[in-house]
């Protein structure tokens, strides 16, 4: 539902995005990650019509987004990075006032609000002014907002920067509720949140996207993902470790835990068990890693920037 | 159509809403009735001078709008630009036309509110007398257009930065410039060096002869047109601020 093709933002001689293309269906929950001024904000920007791209398109649903931003942005709900909303309003009348510029009025106005309202858990302070509430209110607000015209599309822009860990957790909860029938895509730097409820993520670095793929198949590229951590006694346990076909190296840590990397991510866990059956070691403790997103998100998008240092 | 009239609508009842919302509304209206007050009651010696007629209140609107509209309208853009609201309000489904006009409209109504509530100064002049009811109405009608007018300079302004002080300190000088530009200093000035047709020229931007005119009872449709299309030009002039700042 959306397709960006070579989008590319220069701010005046600085380029902020850099060619960035992509396509999400239905259903997906995708997970958009970069550094700190990678493009991220700048991207969803152009998707929900705020910014036009420099080059290249963008289409939600079939309608060029820069042509007719308005036709488009019927289908889109979006909460910008800010969570920017009008202080001196309450929480009702701000989604009242946005019901109404998404075209309802009058009792279908009110039902639509009630519902944002008891989505988001915002009854207890809709008779609030906006700038009474905490943080995790007005980012719920802000989300409350997206949700009145049910858009098939939802852009959220680090929807859970600077929530406590239970806020996080009920807004992770709403978005995985709302996925099915939409297509979500949100930016953030936390990795956790991406392996909890995304079904895709593209990295971006430099304005480039450097990967996207599911958060599984992305930490397969961790260089942990398969080593082993075991602490073993024995004769020999790291030099023996060392001469198996399939290990890439062996590192030695405090308390005679021992990590093995595996060359090319294959698994290794069998073969180490054997070899220390064969050798007679006690093997105390062993521990397969299925990799780690951020280790991923380390290794591409510092290579990358270095990359483009030397360049 | 009817969708964009919606919008407009929605922005507008939103915009004047928040100036009840806050004290900025009564704070202002207070001080506009008081201002008017003093000035055509003590300054204009509007009992003294022993002639049921208006001038001597209509004489200060400009002075005083060049002061206050400015603080009624610093905030439309500056403060969506720097609290970050214009991104929602542009991403849903609003064009910045529509979002200025309902802007625009807002403020103006705000604005003859407070006009409309200076309605005790002809009826006290009625009491004490007989003014010239036709006049008084051409009055109030070219006082409206001037607060029209003002308010557009003041969102062009406004649209200009998101600092609502130099806002502020631009719409009052494009305000005394407007005022200021047919006064003999000034154009003796400009007329040193500028060319005849540069010193018609601007002489011609001025509010005061198309006001004074109206004040006098007649009402010309020339003065109309110049209003109204001072408003469009700085309303238009706002939404290629506004798009410009957005990179569109």
């Amino acid at each position: 539902m959306i397709e960006a093709n070579g989008l590319v933002k220069d701010f005046g001689h600085r380029r902020a995005v850099d060619g960035v293309s992509f396509e999400v269906g239905k259903g997906t929950v995708l997970g958009f990650l970069g550094p700190n001024g990678a493009g991220k904000t700048t991207t969803i920007r152009m998707v929900a019509g705020f910014l036009p791209p420099t080059a290249g398109t963008v289409s939600v649903k079939g309608i060029d987004v820069a042509k007719d931003p308005v036709a488009a942005q019927k289908s889109i709900g979006y909460m910008p990075e800010t969570t920017p909303l009008y202080e001196e309003m309450t929480v009702r009348s701000f989604l009242r006032f946005i019901a109404e510029v998404r075209g309802f009025s009058g009792a279908e106005r009110e039902s639509r609000v009630d519902r944002a309202l008891e989505r988001c858990f915002l009854q207890p302070v809709q008779n609030q002014t906006i700038d009474t509430l905490s943080k995790g209110y007005r980012q719920r607000t802000c989300l409350a907002q997206t949700l009145l015209h049910d858009p098939d599309i939802l852009l959220l822009d680090e929807p859970t920067e600077g929530l406590d860990p239970n806020q996080k957790q009920v807004v992770r909860d709403m978005i995985r509720e709302m996925a099915a029938e939409r297509v979500i895509m949100l930016s953030t730097h936390v990795l956790e949140e991406v392996e909890a409820i995304c079904t895709r993520a593209i990295i971006i670095s430099a304005g480039k996207v450097v990967a996207d793929d599911t958060p599984a198949r992305l930490k397969t590229r961790s260089k942990k993902y398969n080593a082993v951590t075991l602490q073993a006694k024995g004769k020999d346990v790291v030099q023996t470790l060392e001469k198996l076909p399939d290990i890439g190296s062996v590192q030695s840590l405090e308390e005679g835990k021992i990590v093995v990397f595996p060359k090319a991510g294959k698994p290794i866990a069998a073969e180490i068990l054997a070899t220390a059956q064969r050798q007679k070691w006690t093997v105390d403790d062993l521990k397969v890693d299925d990799g780690r997103l951020d280790d991923v998100f380390r290794q591409i998008t510092t290579t990358e920037d270095t990359r483009k240092e030397v360049a | 159509m009817n969708e964009s009239l919606n919008h407009t609508l929605a922005v507008a009842k939103r915009e004047w809403r928040s100036y009840f919302d806050s004290p900025v509304a009564y704070v202002f209206i207070i001080i506009f009735l008081m201002l008017t007050g003093f000035f055509t009651f003590s300054l204009s010696r509007f009992y003294e001078a022993g002639q049921a007629d208006l001038s001597g209140f209509f004489m200060w609107h400009p002075w005083l709008y060049m002061i206050l509209v400015p603080a009624v309208t610093m905030r439309l853009w500056s403060e969506e630009r720097r609290s970050g609201t214009i991104e929602l309000l542009l991403t849903v489904s609003i064009t910045p036309l529509q979002a200025l006009m309902g802007k625009f409209v807002a403020a103006w109504a705000f604005m003859l509110l407070a006009l409309a509530l200076t309605f005790t100064v002809p009826l006290t002049a009625c009491y004490l007398g007989s003014p010239d009811m036709g006049a008084t109405m051409a009055g109030y009608l070219g006082s409206g257009l001037l607060a029209g007018a003002y308010v557009a300079a003041g969102m062009f302004t406004s649209a200009l930065t998101r600092n609502q002080v130099i806002s502020f300190i631009l719409a009052v000088v494009i305000g005394l410039f407007l005022i200021l530009a047919g006064y003999p200093p000034v154009t003796d000035l400009l007329a040193r060096w500028a060319p005849m047709w540069l010193v018609d020229g601007v002489a011609s931007f001025s509010f005061m002869p198309h006001f004074e005119a109206l004040q006098r009872g007649v009402i010309d449709l020339r003065d109309l047109a110049y209003f109204a299309s001072v408003m469009v030009f700085m309303l238009f002039a706002t939404q290629v601020v506004l798009k410009n700042k957005l990179g569109r």
